[in-house]
């Protein structure tokens, strides 16, 4: 069931978001900061653009994600919860001993994870596996992938890069979670990330930007992306590291720490009265 | 064993897994650049839309086939040993065997028998590496009748396979009757005097000292591990209890491999002195597969020294 309501698909979004909160919480460990940076991009893949059933999870022509920085498991769990891939309940379990809801996603374990991941610059590798096995079988599936921008500093991004637009995939659709911060500081200062719809555009991409927040420019992007023939697409999502908390947002000290009580009610009240707006 | 009848186990692969895509439509190929080295050329010619040439990108190659046996595809990855393994330890590592993925890593010009290539191309920790993962099975050929049935029979198990393969021509072994099993060892001759464990190309090297030292009056057994993980327990402790003396011997570094896989089941069940050989902690050299045989102690003459010595 698509969700086209623009404005019902950012109340999800605030709710995705209360979640993430929560579940770190709960852990008290786990990664908040680019958990709320993809929540939107989670909210309108999930519930507006992907051809998926929860209750068929392994069905053979679905769409695949693949969140190839796997270490913002509590917005993809919180999405696969709302939309009953399992019980909201078991998100309390999140990074604890017995969990099915691991630090970093498990395939074998959750239900509506098509790729397992954690270790950076990996997941775009197996998602073009995907578009490739896709087009093997004229499955007719999309594949999308999450990537972080701090996640691109790792070679093997490129080289998959390089692999999808030369077997020219246009079923597959990359998402740079463009938030501009990696866990030591801001990525500029790391290496070199100027220009990145130039870096996209010549390895073979057709790229789109976008502001990553703004539920009517991921739509217009994710269909103009499916359009597209003949080689792969990335959406390049402006986004803001921690957006909707305004403590956390653009501090790199929300990259990977669980919030106090204090600042945990903070977080709530401040996501729960945009619910009334 | 058929002195004069020689050929590399990768070419025998290559022959295997031609064959294989006839069979089975869900085996795809990928390879990095190598397919002519490697021999997955002779399935790519046959089923081009089933190969994919990722172009010297390893740890891309390794994502690729995890991506591609979500698909219910059987994937067999291939490049040279060093390569497919410790240039992709964390790729295989995560996105293979932590997910249990259905990928074949099929390294090709494994051990010091690559020869002029020399050490950056002579991979000698890749079964250490290998079998510390968990899921995955760690298959180590000796002849063309042992890995074309390996080949194949590795499409059977569901989850990640290593299996490694040689350059160096080397003779064939058994007939095309002979019955193999995933983890069990394969004992040729009764001799007590003393048992040699050999994997890969020291599987015929010694059998070539067991002739030798009959002439000696000395009785030895060889038993060949194809499987090193799961290892052969009960043969190995069987062997250790009829026999006076025990060696391993591989292509390998003396650390990590079979002789600490032999060590290992023997340590627990039944402890027993081991005399390894293999590369005994170096890094490989260039020249003639033979010669550095020779040099590194893993020929027939090292391993009939031991056992008289």
């Amino acid at each position: 069931m698509k969700v086209t309501n623009v404005d019902a698909l950012r109340k999800i979004a605030n709710d995705i978001r209360i979640s993430i909160i929560e579940t770190v919480y709960n852990a008290k460990s786990g990664h908040p900061g680019g958990s709320l940076s993809c929540a939107d991009i989670l909210t309108v893949l999930y519930f507006n653009q992907m051809n998926i059933n929860p209750e068929k999870p392994n069905a053979e022509g679905r769409d695949r994600f693949v969140l190839s920085k796997g270490h913002c498991s509590p917005a993809l769990y919180s999405v696969l919860a709302r939309k009953g891939y399992f019980d909201k309940e078991e998100l309390k379990t999140f990074r604890k001993i017995g969990s099915n809801l691991q630090g970093h996603p498990d395939m074998n374990k959750v239900p509506g994870v098509d790729m397992t991941t954690g270790s950076l610059g990996q997941g775009l590798s197996s998602a073009v596996g995907m578009a490739i096995a896709s087009k093997m079988d004229s499955a007719g599936c999309r594949v999308y992938c999450l990537i972080g921008d701090g996640e691109i500093d790792e070679g093997q991004i490129w080289e998959a890069a390089m692999t999808a637009s030369n077997k020219k995939l246009d079923n597959l659709c990359v998402i740079l979670d463009n938030n501009g911060l990696q866990l030591e500081t801001n990525i500029d200062e790391i290496l070199d990330q100027t220009s990145l719809h130039d870096k996209f555009a010549s390895f073979g991409f057709n790229v789109i930007e976008c502001d990553g927040h703004n539920i009517n420019n991921l739509i217009d992007a994710f269909d103009s992306a499916k359009q597209k023939k003949g080689m792969p697409s990335v959406i390049i999502a402006k986004t803001i590291k921690g957006k909707g908390v305004s403590f956390m947002e653009n501090q790199i000290e929300w990259h990977g720490k669980a919030p106090s009580e204090e600042e945990y009610n903070k977080a709530l009240e401040e996501l729960n009265s945009n619910m009334l707006k | 064993m058929d002195i004069n009848n020689k050929i590399a186990t990768r070419q025998s692969f290559g022959e295997a897994l031609a064959e294989l895509g006839e069979k089975n439509n869900n085996v795809v190929v990928l390879d990095a650049d190598l397919a002519k080295s490697t021999k997955t050329s002779l399935f790519a010619k046959k089923f081009p839309e089933r190969f994919v040439d990722v172009g010297i990108d390893e740890q891309n190659m390794i994502g690729v086939a995890a991506g591609l046996s979500t698909f219910g595809k059987i994937a067999y990855a291939s490049t040279f040993a060093a390569f497919a393994t410790g240039r992709v330890y964390d790729q295989i590592r995560c996105s293979v065997c932590y997910p249990k993925l259905n990928v074949k890593i099929c390294g090709t010009h494994a051990g010091i028998t690559v020869g002029e290539d020399g050490a950056t191309h002579q991979m000698i920790e890749d079964i250490n590496l290998m079998r510390g993962l968990p899921n995955m099975t760690v298959i180590s050929t000796s002849d063309d009748i042992q890995t074309k049935w390996a080949t194949e029979e590795i499409s059977k198990i569901n989850g990640p396979v290593y299996l490694r393969l040689s350059r160096l021509a080397t003779p064939i072994i058994y007939n095309s009757e002979e019955k193999f099993e995933i983890g069990k060892g394969i004992q040729i001759g009764n001799g007590t005097d003393a048992t040699v464990f050999a994997t890969g190309v020291t599987v015929a090297e010694a059998l070539k000292a067991r002739e030798n030292l009959k002439e000696a009056g000395i009785d030895i057994r060889v038993v060949d591990i194809h499987t090193i993980k799961p290892i052969d327990r009960d043969l190995i402790v069987k062997c250790a209890k009829e026999t006076n003396k025990i060696i391993t011997v591989e292509d390998h570094n003396i650390i990590g491999g079979l002789g600490s896989a032999v060590c290992e089941a023997l340590s627990e069940e039944c402890p027993t002195k081991v005399i390894r050989l293999g590369i005994r902690d170096c890094f490989g050299k260039s020249g003639k597969a033979e010669d550095l045989m020779k040099y590194f102690r893993i020929d027939s003459l090292a391993i009939e020294n031991v056992i008289k010595g």
